[in-house]
C-alpha cells in the first residue's frame, strides 16, 4: 500500500489507540460485484428452498389450497434470509461477506471503534430500502406505490431512486446504510515487509562494509524526499535492473556532492553505499530532532 | 558519520538494528492474521488469542518508533500496513451471530422503540386520525370512498356491494377462498411497501411518514364506515384486528423510524448531520427493522390464523392476546434494572 495523502480514495481512521491508519476506501465497482456475488447466493438458496416446498407440496398433500400461506412463509423466508445474510457474515467473518472476501473488502467503523452488531444490522436493513425497494418500483411501479396517489407515488418514486444513487454523491462512498451504521467500506490491506536495503549482509547486494565511503559534508546535501526516490529506484531496479537509469541517477549523485575520484565506479554498488549512508546521515540528524526534508540547492 | 558500535555487525544502522530485534513479533502477527483470514477468529488457540491483542500493540510502538526513527519507506509502510490489517481483526465485531441476535431481540429493540415513544406516539396519533377522519367522512358521504380505497384493494367491498357480500368477504364460503388469498397476498405487499415507504422518505423531515400513517389511516376508516353502514362494523374489526393488532403496530413503528429519520436530519443539534445520523442512526434503524420482523409476524398470523379461524369471539380472543403480547413486549422487555437489564449489562461490557 503506499502511502499518498492526497490520493481521493484514502480516509484515515484514528484507532482507539490514537494512531492514524490509512484506508483505501473500496471502490464501487468492487462493492457491486461484492454485492452481485452475494444477491446471486442468497437467490440460489431462495431458489432452492422453494423448490423443495413445491415439491414437497406436491409429493405429500398437494398446497392444501392455502396459497397464501404459502407465499407469505416465502416472503418471510427470503425476507430474513436476505437480511440475515449479510448480517450473519459481517459478524462472524469480521466485516465481510462471501463476496467482500472475494473482492477482499471489509467493513470498519468510521468513528475509528469497534464494529458493533447494531452497526452491521443497521446498514443490512436499509440495503432493503436501497435496493430491493427501488428495484420492486422500476418492475412493478403499480405494486409499490403503496396505494398512493399518482403524484405521490411518482415522489416517493424517485426519492428512493435518489436514495439508491447516494453512493455516487458523497466523498466517502457511503451509502444510506452506512450513514446509518456509521460504517465504511474499505479494501483489505495487505502487508508486505521488503527487504531492508541498509541491511549490511542483505543478499545480492555484496559483502559486508563499504565500498565507496562518504564525507558528512557530502551526505548533507540530500534530504529525506531524495532519500526515498532513490530508495524506490533500488527497490524496483533489484531484479531487472536498468542500466541507463542508475548509471545515469550515479552520475548526477556523484556531480552534485564533487565526486573526487577518477577511477571507474560500479554504479549498482556506489547508489547502495551512498543509501545506506544517506539514511544513516538523515537518521542520525532525526535522532537529534533535526528533520531535513529537502535537499540544499 | 553516524554508524552505530556494534559487536556484530559495525556499520548496522539504529533503525535496521531495531528492525532486526522486532521483526520476529511482526512475522508472528502476520502469521495469526493470515490464519484468522483463512480459518476464522476462532481457530485460534487461547494462546494464540491472548496474543493476538499483544502484539498488535507492539505492532503499534513499532510503528510509532519506525516514524520517529526510520527513513527506510517501505519499513514504514509495512507496519502501517500490518497494524491495519491487525486493526480490522482487533476491532471486528466479535459477537456470536446468535448471541447478538438474541441480544437484539430481548434488549435493545425494545429499548430503542421506549427510548423513541414521542415519534411512535406520533405517528399512531397521525394513524388513529386518518382512520377517524376516514370513517366519519365516509359515513356522512359514501362517494367519499372511491377517493380514499383504490379500486383494486377494495376488490367489491365498496358501498354498492350487499350485506350478503360483505358478510361473504369477512367469514368466507368454500367458494371465494382462492379470491381472498389473492387479496390477502396483494394487501401484505401493500403494506410491506407502505411500511418501507415511510422510512424511506423519512429523511424529508419526516412529514411524508406522517402523511403515509394519515393516509392508510383514511382507507381502514373507510373501509369500516362500508362495513358498519350494514351493520357489520364490529364484525369487520374482529377480521382485521388478529393481524391488524401486528400489523399496524408495525406500520406504526416503521412511521416512528421515518420520523426519528426526519427529526435527525432536521434538527442535528451540535454535530454535523452525518455524524448525528450514524450516532443516532442505529438506534432508529432498530425501529424500523422491528416493525419490518412484525409485519411478518403479522403475514404469518394471516395466513394461518384468519382462514382457520371464523367466530367472532375467537378473533377478538387472539386480537386481545396479540395487542397484550405486543404491548408488553415493548414496554416491560429488556428494562434496565429487570432481571434482563441486569443479565445484559454483564454482556456489554
Amino acid at each position: 500500500m503506499r502511502i499518498d495523502e492526497s490520493s481521493p480514495g484514502l480516509r484515515t481512521i484514528v484507532t482507539p489507540e490514537g494512531v492514524a491508519l490509512p484506508f483505501e476506501l473500496a471502490t464501487l465497482g468492487t462493492r457491486a460485484m461484492a454485492f452481485l456475488v452475494d444477491a446471486a447466493i442468497v437467490y440460489l438458496v431462495v431458489v432452492l428452498i422453494f423448490l423443495a416446498l413445491v415439491f414437497g407440496a406436491i409429493g405429500t398433500a398437494g398446497l392444501g389450497g392455502d396459497g397464501f400461506a404459502f407465499v407469505g412463509v416465502g416472503l418471510v423466508g427470503a425476507f430474513l434470509l436476505r437480511t440475515f445474510y449479510w448480517s450473519f457474515f459481517e459478524i462472524r467473518w469480521g466485516g465481510a461477506t462471501p463476496g467482500k472476501r472475494l473482492f477482499k473488502v471489509c467493513v470498519i467503523s468510521r468513528d475509528g471503534g469497534p464494529v458493533t452488531s447494531e452497526a452491521i444490522f443497521a446498514r443490512n436493513l436499509t440495503r432493503e430500502l436501497e435496493v430491493f425497494l427501488p428495484l420492486t418500483m422500476l418492475s412493478h411501479p403499480e405494486a409499490a406505490g403503496g396505494g398512493l396517489p399518482p403524484w405521490a407515488a411518482a415522489i416517493a418514486g424517485l426519492w428512493v431512486l435518489g436514495l439508491g444513487l447516494l453512493p455516487f454523491l458523497g466523498r466517502d462512498r457511503l451509502r444510506a446504510g452506512d450513514l446509518l451504521g456509521g460504517t465504511l467500506v474499505v479494501q483489505m490491506p495487505v502487508a508486505v515487509l521488503e527487504p531492508d536495503l541498509a541491511a549490511a549482509r542483505a543478499p545480492g547486494r555484496g559483502s559486508a562494509g563499504q565500498a565507496y565511503p562518504f564525507t558528512s559534508a557530502q551526505l548533507d546535501l540530500y534530504g529525506i524526499k531524495e532519500l526515498h526516490v532513490l530508495e524506490e529506484l533500488l527497490r524496483k531496479n533489484e531484479a531487472d535492473r536498468d542500466r541507463r537509469l542508475v548509471a545515469e541517477v550515479a552520475k548526477r549523485i556523484r556531480k552534485k556532492i564533487g565526486w573526487p575520484r577518477t577511477e571507474r565506479v560500479d554504479d549498482w554498488r556506489f547508489l547502495n553505499d551512498f543509501y545506506k549512508a544517506q539514511r544513516g546521515r538523515l537518521e542520525g540528524k532525526l535522532l537529534m530532532g533535526k528533520r531535513q526534508e529537502q535537499k540544499r540547492s | 558519520m553516524a554508524v552505530v558500535k556494534d559487536s556484530q555487525d559495525r556499520t548496522a544502522l539504529k533503525s535496521s538494528q531495531f528492525r532486526r530485534e522486532r521483526q520476529g513479533s511482526w512475522h508472528e502477527l502476520e502469521h495469526l492474521l493470515a490464519q484468522t483470514k483463512r480459518r476464522g477468529l476462532r481457530s485460534l488457540s487461547p494462546e494464540e488469542l491472548a496474543r493476538l491483542p499483544m502484539l498488535y500493540h507492539n505492532a503499534i510502538s513499532s510503528l510509532s518508533v519506525a516514524r520517529a526513527i526510520s527513513l527506510d519507506r517501505a519499513l514504514e509502510e509495512y507496519l502501517t500496513s500490518l497494524v491495519a490489517r491487525a486493526y480490522v481483526v482487533v476491532y471486528a465485531c466479535k459477537r456470536r451471530p446468535s448471541e447478538a441476535v438474541v441480544d437484539f431481540f430481548v434488549r435493545s429493540l425494545p429499548r430503542n422503540v421506549r427510548r423513541h415513544w414521542p415519534f411512535v406516539a406520533a405517528a399512531a396519533t397521525s394513524l388513529l386520525v386518518g382512520t377517524a377522519a376516514g370513517f366519519v367522512m365516509t359515513r356522512i358521504d359514501p362517494e367519499r370512498f372511491y377517493a380514499f380505497v383504490p379500486v383494486e384493494m377494495a376488490a367489491g367491498r365498496d358501498p354498492t356491494a350487499t350485506y350478503e357480500q360483505l358478510r361473504a368477504s369477512l367469514y368466507g364460503g368454500e367458494h371465494d377462498l382462492g379470491e381472498l388469498n389473492a387479496f390477502a397476498a396483494m394487501l401484505f405487499q401493500n403494506n410491506t411497501t407502505v411500511a418501507l415507504l415511510s422510512i424511506a422518505v423519512g429523511f424529508a423531515g419526516g412529514l411524508p411518514s406522517l402523511a403515509l400513517m394519515f393516509y392508510n389511516g383514511l382507507i381502514l376508516g373507510a373501509m369500516l364506515a362500508v362495513f358498519a353502514a350494514h351493520g357489520l362494523g364490529s364484525d369487520f374489526l374482529a377480521w382485521v384486528l388478529p393481524h391488524g393488532v401486528t400489523e399496524l403496530g408495525a406500520i406504526v413503528l416503521c412511521g416512528a423510524g421515518g420520523l426519528a429519520f426526519g427529526f435527525a436530519t432536521l434538527f442535528p443539534g451540535e454535530r454535523t448531520r452525518i455524524r448525528n445520523l450514524s450516532e443516532r442512526g442505529r438506534a432508529f434503524g432498530q425501529v424500523a427493522l422491528g416493525g419490518v420482523l412484525m409485519l411478518f409476524l403479522s403475514a404469518l398470523l394471516e395466513g394461518f390464523f384468519r382462514q382457520l379461524v371464523t367466530s367472532q369471539s375467537t378473533r377478538w380472543l387472539v386480537a386481545a392476546t396479540m395487542a397484550t403480547l405486543v404491548t408488553a413486549y415493548f414496554c416491560f422487555v429488556g428494562r434496565e434494572g429487570g432481571f434482563v437489564g441486569r443479565e445484559g449489562r454483564r454482556a456489554d461490557r
